[in-house]
């Protein structure tokens, strides 16, 4: 225990050493008054200058946008150097002198111009121009006595050096307009920052965008820079890596050509989207250096829709594409064994009207994996009529049609899967069979998107495993430089069993070797799919299809997965207005997957 | 001070220091309401919180003061130990704001656990030391380092550099109070504390901007690097342009068109000095140095070690305070976000702080008791 005298004796060991202490707090409080006599009376005067007219200006240095590669390290988009054009409003003293002097040596927008000097902005600095050419930098700053409040800065601009390649999956950046500024999602942001206007340039925005720098200058009255005062450098973007394979997405592109069209390609196990490619594309270039109005409404009023990424917001029938859904339907539903027969005369009388079949004269007897081969369409409306719609409606949906699958990028859309319920709702009337008829052939109210034909596919070739395709690989964080991997989107596995999966399979290989594909057939790789055709407009039987107009005729479908054994991509391609999938749309598929076993395993994401 | 032992009201020494705490807090009062009533009139404006804060603050003061001091530090482990669940709470499931996660909501009120555990912190180290004679390393050093850590850990988790420094502050002063061997290597270490802000000035202008901001941005999101930003410049303006008899009351041109941010909280020094000026700025620091002076004056003439030390630790707390706020704001130090004590609005750090001096009140009424 603590006893008296050796608490007294500590007592007094404690009670020497608080002189310490006492004379350290004086001491810095001393010092303390005396920074406060420095900044108040030695350099008084100096600050309250400062303070009077308030001469500082607060100039924001943007930073570095984060660069975006794919998953190879290729470069996708990064920044050049380039000189904006600001001026300071508190500075300018004549506005109207100014406006009609700054187009003798900047070539303006006069509208954008007046807008931007218009009297509701009192202060502040705003960007008047950016992109300046070398030429007009050089004339404003050589005559910047004349300009007060006028400056040239140097910041990065966006440059993507693929071109079109890959436009609608990168986008493009824009200086963020006045409705964003209201939203919310950009409460932290002032106006003239340039931010993601669409693609992962949108959706991947926080990550890229770093953190605004700031630095103070002095200004003289006359708003010319005398000295800088402080300087917060600002803080570049994260880099990302995406999961596309820059020499897939190439190749697709250019497989399509000057056809328009969609290509997805994904790896099945964990839903990387290799490409993901829309014809015809854009010049994100163009856009992101602030577009002219008229090039502008052009684009927008492009018959061909280049903007659109048909990928991901086309809706197309899926044709014959969707008897891959109608099979695993029957089969789980006990519906039909694989070993049962029908015949195929080459039509299908239902109530006062026809369906035919594709081929005249029929197939004659029809068992499941021949019905995929030759894609039979009595086979699929007699199994169809069999099953009802709703049976269908809860299969497609099980495969991912009728409802986004979530990819990064803006404006998804979700194609339609159509039930009873929904056309009591949607049309306010019954179901009638005969339209089940057509939706087991994937024509009527079916629409689907390219990227959820190749999220179907893929799922039959990893017998059920569902993926959620996604664009981000990883990202090397600016704050610590290190490279770190997305963890892969969780996935869910198919309650359809393994013998349906493979039965499918079969048909699908089936189709390559010996039915509607035969040009997917390669020589270095197995190769199974299925040919679709989406009907544009119903056509008489005797119409001459190479008279019609092209903008009637139907669009090409190829859906597929390959080695058959152990898959490694999905694909699905459309190419509109081509005709039959077998000859406009599977032999791009072909390319495309031998293209992609040539390039051998994919790099791991650490190595680079 | 005379061993004037029949004396059982309150003395002269007591009315002077009621009276500073008084006239400290008065001015943090009017500061913040000179800056706060240029804003659209509100129903409950921000100065009148503060008053709230400051009745609430002073009913802790009493309690504080009237029980027995070693009432408290029988609980103090268990007091400890409950605000250590509070921070962990949260880091857990804590209100963030501006990337930092501080507070706990109760009802409307933000509750800054960070702040209510410095008291139960001195409790626990004064008696601690108090209970038993404290010899060698190991128990003099080590065990109530252990003490510390935890709580240093998770306040600057949050991330919050300024108050975990604080923190450790607290627990550097008493165990330089409660002695290392040498009397020389006490004053050393003394001096070298007492000199850091100064000191991180050199070391930190060393740096480069970008090792800054990693060390900064890692520990403190919301930190301003070296103190050379926006804030940092505008602050010093402020201060500067007081020149030596201030600008007069809303005079401050700096804070009422709102050139200094947090002229209500962090900055409400810079506040102050732009209106009252030099002369105004020492006669605040003036105040603050007696303050200072007559705490250690109570450790001085506690009747045992556990008074002492509470003493010593409170002044250590309050200084820290003081110090670094009026380092940062005038840039001698990198700004931290440290509120200044008694003066910065805020409820958490208001009740904390009379809660702290209510026991400096209480060491010394019972240091007559036994005599």
């Amino acid at each position: 225990m603590f006893d008296t005298s050796r608490q007294a004796n500590e007592l007094a060991d404690i009670q020497s050493r608080l002189v310490f202490l006492k004379v350290g707090l004086l001491m810095i409080l001393v010092l303390l008054g005396l920074r406060l006599w420095q900044l108040q009376i030695r350099d008084g005067a100096y600050y309250q200058d400062l303070a009077r007219d308030n001469r500082t200006r607060s100039i924001v240095l943007e930073p570095a946008r984060g660069l975006l590669h794919d998953r190879n390290g290729e470069l996708l988009a990064n920044n050049i150097p380039s000189f904006q054009l600001y001026v300071s409003l508190e500075d300018v003293q004549d506005r109207d002198a100014l406006m009609a002097q700054l187009p003798h040596y900047v070539d303006l927008n006069m509208d954008t111009l007046a807008d931007k000097l218009s009297p509701k902005y009192r202060r502040g600095r705003v960007k008047i121009k950016s992109g300046l050419s070398l030429k007009e930098a050089a004339l404003i700053e050589s005559h910047r006595i004349e300009l007060p409040g006028v400056a040239i800065q140097p910041e990065y601009q966006r440059h993507y050096p693929l071109g079109t390649y890959a436009s609608h999956v990168i986008g493009y950046v824009g200086e963020i307009s006045e409705a964003q500024l209201k939203n919310p999602e950009f409460v932290d942001l002032q106006a003239g920052r340039v931010i993601g206007q669409h693609g992962v340039e949108r959706t991947l925005d926080a990550h890229l965008l770093g953190e605004t720098g700031q630095k103070v200058i002095e200004v003289d009255a006359f708003g010319y820079p005398k000295r800088s005062l402080s300087i917060q450098p600002p803080l570049a973007g994260d880099d990302l890596y995406l999961t596309l394979d820059i020499r897939l997405q190439r190749l697709a592109e250019d497989l399509l050509g000057e056809e328009s069209g969609a290509i997805v390609a994904l790896d099945p196990w964990n839903g990387d989207v290799l490409a993901l490619a829309s014809r015809p594309g854009f010049n994100p270039n163009d856009l992101s250096g602030g577009i002219s109005p008229q090039a502008w409404q052009q684009l927008l009023q492009d018959a061909r829709h280049p903007l659109t990424n048909r990928a991901i917001q086309g809706q197309y029938p899926p044709g014959s594409t969707f008897k891959i859904v109608m099979a695993a339907a029957l089969l789980e539903t006990k519906t039909m064994t694989t070993e049962e027969s029908l015949t195929c005369n080459g039509t299908f009388p239902f109530g006062r009207r026809v369906f035919r079949d594709w081929k005249r004269g029929g197939h004659g007897s029809v068992a499941l994996n021949k019905a995929l081969a030759e894609s039979c369409d009595v086979y699929f409306y007699k199994v169809g009529n069999q099953m009802g719609i709703d049976p269908i409606a809860a299969y497609s949906r099980q495969f991912g049609l009728g409802e986004k699958t979530g990819i990064a990028l803006p404006s998804e859309r979700a194609g339609l899967v159509p039930s009873s319920e929904w056309k009591q709702k949607n049309r306010g009337e019954r179901w009638y069979p005969g339209e089940t008829i057509s939706i087991s052939i994937g024509q009527g109210f079916l629409s689907v998107t390219p990227i959820q034909m190749a999220k179907a596919v893929s799922i039959v070739a990893t017998n059920g495993h569902v993926v959620q395709p996604r664009l981000l690989k990883g990202i090397r964080l600016r704050r610590t430089g290190n490279l770190k991997e997305e963890p892969e989107p969780p996935t869910h596995q198919l309650p359809i069993s393994a013998k349906t999966f493979s039965d499918i399979k079969e048909g699908l290989a089936a189709v390559v070797t010996r039915g509607t594909a035969k040009l997917a057939q390669s020589s270095i790789v197995s190769i199974a799919g299925k040919t679709g055709t989406a009907q544009v407009i119903a056509l008489k039987d005797d119409d001459d299809k190479t008279e019609i107009a092209k903008k009637h005729r139907d669009h090409a479908w190829f859906v597929a997965f390959a080695p058959v054994e152990q898959p490694k991509i999905a694909v699905a391609v459309i190419v509109e207005h081509m005709g039959h999938g077998g000859s406009a749309a599977a032999p791009l598929a072909k390319a495309l997957i031998e293209a992609y076993i040539n390039f051998g395993p994919p790099q791991d994401l650490n190595a680079l | 001070m005379n061993n004037n032992v029949n004396r059982r009201g309150p003395d002269a020494f007591d009315w002077c220091f009621l009276s500073i705490i008084a006239a400290i807090i008065s001015i943090g009062i009017l500061s913040i309401y000179s800056v706060t009533n240029a804003g659209p009139a509100t129903k409950f404006p921000i100065y009148l919180k503060q008053v709230t804060w400051m009745v609430v603050g002073t009913l802790a003061f009493l309690v504080a003061a009237g029980i027995d001091y070693h009432k408290f530090a029988r609980f103090s482990y268990v007091l400890y130990g409950a605000g250590l669940i509070l921070l962990i709470i949260v880091v857990i499931s804590g209100k963030t704001s501006r990337g930092s996660q501080r507070w706990i909501p109760i009802g409307s009120f933000m509750v800054q656990p960070s702040e209510f555990i410095k008291i139960p912190l001195i409790l626990t180290l004064a008696s601690y030391y108090g209970a038993a004679s404290r010899k060698g390393w190991l128990r003099r050093l080590i065990i109530p380092g252990l003490i510390v850590l935890p709580g240093f850990l998770l306040i600057l988790k949050q991330p919050d550099l300024g108050s975990s420094l604080g923190f450790l502050s607290i627990f550097i002063v008493i165990v330089l109070t409660v002695g290392m061997k040498s009397k020389a290597f006490g004053f050393v270490v003394l001096a070298a504390l007492m000199l850091f802000p100064f000191a991180w000035g050199g070391v930190w202008g060393s740096l480069h901007s970008y090792q800054q901001d990693r060390i900064l941005s890692f520990v403190d999101p919301g930190s301003d690097p070296g103190g050379k930003g926006y804030h940092g410049l505008q602050s010093r303006i402020a201060i500067g342009s007081g020149q030596l008899l201030g600008k007069g009351l809303y005079g401050g041109t700096q804070t009422q068109f709102k050139f200094l941010p947090e002229g209500h909280t962090d900055f409400v020094f810079a506040v102050f000095a732009e209106e009252w000026g030099f002369l105004g700025s020492v006669i605040i620091l003036a105040l603050y140095v007696i303050l200072m002076l007559m705490g250690l004056e109570i450790a001085f003439n506690a009747k045992d070690i556990t008074g002492s030390l509470l003493a010593v630790g409170v002044v250590a707390m309050l200084s820290f305070g003081v110090i670094v706020n009026i380092a940062m704001t005038s840039g001698l130090a990198p700004i931290v976000g440290i509120p200044l004590p008694l003066m910065s609005y805020g409820g958490s750090a208001m009740v904390v702080n009379l809660t702290a001096l209510g026991l400096l009140l209480n060491v010394k009424r019972r240091r007559l008791s036994l005599l």
